[in-house]
């Protein structure tokens, strides 16, 4: 075909809309390396004073709740005779002996408790066990919440509806008077299953632990599952995911790289604040007398003990309110921390 | 706007529905029964005390019944309590608990509001700081850490206030300032974020072209903005108090509803732990329905679906 001296058209051949070789497409990726997400938001989170400090207590309590007891010269159930109720840094009469004629003996710390049992490392077991408490009831939510907020928000339609009229009413169900029903109601069928070969481990954690656990896994994941909807419902609408797809994008891969990046930090810096407010539970209900069961101590248990003897040795009540107040407050400052850094709409 | 109400006063009611209705079946999982504990009591007797009480009918037609009773008001007689009707003992003890709810609610939205306000005019500054340590505090300590502290300082220390019982107005401080700790700690946070939110709005800018006063500024401009969001949380206050008490309740030994609803649990007292959780839930779940309707007046932006 002739081509016209005047024509401003390109001269183009048919060989000019052939498919894009391999060499090409490689050519057109961008080669910097990306500064990814975690990177991004671990730089943010390091440069964050106070959630570096909530962190460092958090590894120091850990380590205390966690790897000292297997050190420590007395054990929680300890019963010293002739040691009750010392205060801080005493020794008993039998104590002293041994270390007149020479021996040596390792202090209470923190004194001992009526029944004579060391309180640093009662204290301890139950930061241990309050610990626990947290990191498994936050785990159970984030099995149940997530799944069900993406279902809903995935599936659409009246299934979303129903799906979230559920979440609506168990929202507004106060927890605290079903939670003290739950733990007397379930006590008796847990008692007998402990009984069965192979749960023997139910009589060691407390039947009213596994009803908060129970409690925790019918109740408290409304709030994650409603926050990682409204955010999958959200991500789903947004310009990069219609441009992924424009792209040709596969689905899987906007799942992966879309959808799960950005709801990630919403999950973590949920699962973070989760941990205190189940720690808060705990302690509110051992302190009601719902809690772990004897002589296993949970910080709320020891709270509520020493509450008895306030007048005389208020020690044994302030050192568990103490820590217990600390882990709240470092994991609170803590995940405050990471939602200025992960959460994608926090970006300055 | 009345198919959003409709629609909401229905799911308040299924919700209450499911709330008894659970109550209902866990409390008879519960082993024994209200008249199991009762010294010198033959089983004849037990049998037609049972009988009264419509105890030895299958749960399912207790359960219809209970019910069917509930809805035409009728809450039955509290089976441990003889001669007391749940009624009467909800209206003698409720008011109590309602009391020092009501008057911590108070107190937390007020110094919470307040203390918000002087933090967001006073940014970075030495007041700002010293209210966001308070705050966190507030958040991070359980009501009954501060039960426990202040009954220690200025109950066995300093001697000033009364640790037990409610006789006159200074029994109330304690448990008044630890309830009301939390939700204002959280209000105060709230209002805080809120109000520097306000401050930095063009509308702010324009005000003081306009050479509006500072005061009128802060408090017609500002405030009435940035007030909004603690609206929100009065709900969920509102639950917490009610909650909230059980343990202030039970620490400095104030007969009010919550130390009620856990004797009758333990009680095995029926009817009571049925009529408390009827009436808590109901409580809360309409207090939560009001106040969102009212956010709805109070904030001509928000779209009700």
């Amino acid at each position: 075909m002739l081509k016209n001296p005047l024509s401003f058209q390109l001269g183009l051949s048919p060989e000019d809309f052939l498919p894009a070789t391999e060499e090409e497409k490689a050519s057109q990726v961008v080669m910097r390396e990306s500064v990814s997400f975690w990177k991004d938001g671990l730089r943010r989170l390091a440069k964050n004073k106070v959630a570096m400090v909530s962190l460092g207590v958090i590894v120091v309590i850990m380590i205390f709740a966690f790897v000292v007891p297997h050190f420590y010269p007395y054990s929680y159930d300890l019963q010293m005779k002739g040691a009750n109720n010392l205060a801080p840094m005493q020794y008993s009469a039998a104590e002293q002996a041994i270390i007149d004629a020479g021996g040596s003996v390792f202090p209470h710390i923190f004194g001992t408790d009526s029944m004579g049992r060391d309180y640093a490392i009662r204290v301890m077991v139950g930061t241990q066990i309050s610990l626990l408490v947290g990191l498994i009831a936050t785990a159970i939510i984030l099995l149940i919440g997530p799944l069900y907020g993406a279902v809903a928000a995935f599936a659409g339609g009246w299934v979303d509806l129903f799906m979230m009229r559920i979440v609506d009413i168990i929202y507004t169900i106060p927890d605290v008077l079903l939670i003290i029903l739950l733990s007397f109601a379930l006590k008796a069928p847990l008692d007998t299953l402990a009984t069965m070969p192979g749960f023997g481990w139910i009589q060691t954690v407390g039947t009213s632990m596994i009803s908060i656990f129970i409690v925790f896994a019918l109740l408290y994941w409304v709030g994650m599952a409603r926050m990682i909807r409204s955010q999958v419902l959200s991500i789903k609408q947004s310009d990069y995911v219609t441009a992924a797809r424009a792209l040709g994008v596969k689905s899987g891969t906007i799942i992966r790289k879309h959808l799960m990046t950005n709801c990630i930090g919403t999950l973590i810096v949920c699962a973070t604040l989760q941990i205190p407010s189940a720690i808060f539970t705990e302690s509110f209900l051992s302190f009601l007398g719902m809690g772990v069961a004897v002589p296993l101590p949970s910080l709320g248990s020891l709270a509520s003990a020493g509450l008895n003897g306030i007048y005389s040795y208020p020690y044994l009540l302030f050192i568990p309110a103490a820590v217990i107040s600390l882990i709240i407050l470092s994991f609170n400052l803590f995940g405050d921390g990471l939602r200025d850094a992960f959460d994608p709409k926090m970006k300055k | 706007m009345t198919r959003y109400v409709l629609k909401r006063i229905m799911l308040a009611i299924i919700t209450i529905w499911v709330v008894a209705t659970l109550t209902f079946f866990l409390m008879n999982m519960i082993p024994g029964g209200p008249f199991l504990s009762e010294k010198a009591i033959s089983p004849q007797a037990t049998a037609a005390l049972e009988a009264k009480y419509g105890l030895d009918k299958p749960l399912w037609e207790q359960y219809i019944s209970y019910l069917s009773d509930a809805l035409r008001g009728d809450f039955g007689m509290s089976l441990k309590q003889r001669g007391r009707s749940v009624m009467d003992i909800i209206t003698t003890k409720f008011p109590v608990s309602a009391r020092i709810g009501g008057i911590a609610v108070l107190i937390a939205l007020v110094v919470g509001v307040v203390l918000g306000c002087v933090a967001a005019v006073h940014q970075g500054k030495f007041w700002d700081g010293f209210i966001s340590v308070v705050a966190t505090l507030g958040i991070a300590v359980p009501s009954f850490v501060i039960c426990t502290l202040l009954m220690y300082v200025f109950g066995a220390k300093l001697k000033w206030l009364p640790t037990l019982g409610l006789k006159g107005w200074t029994s109330y401080i304690m448990p008044v300032a630890a309830i009301a700790f939390y939700p204002m700690a959280y209000i105060m946070r709230l209002m805080r974020s809120s109000m520097l939110d306000a401050l930095g709005q063009d509308y702010m800018r324009t005000a003081k072209a306009k050479g509006l006063s500072g005061n009128k500024q802060l408090f017609k401009h500002a405030l009435r903005n940035a007030i909004l969001p603690v609206i929100t949380y009065v709900g969920p206050m509102l639950a917490y108090t009610i909650t909230g008490s059980f343990v202030v309740e039970k620490i400095f030994t104030i007969p009010g509803l919550g130390g009620e609803f856990i004797t009758a649990i333990s009680g095995r007292d029926y009817t009571l732990i049925m009529g408390t959780t009827i009436f808590l839930a109901t409580l809360v779940i309409f207090m939560t329905l009001i106040v969102d309707l009212l956010y709805k007046v109070v904030d001509p932006r928000i779209k009700l679906d």
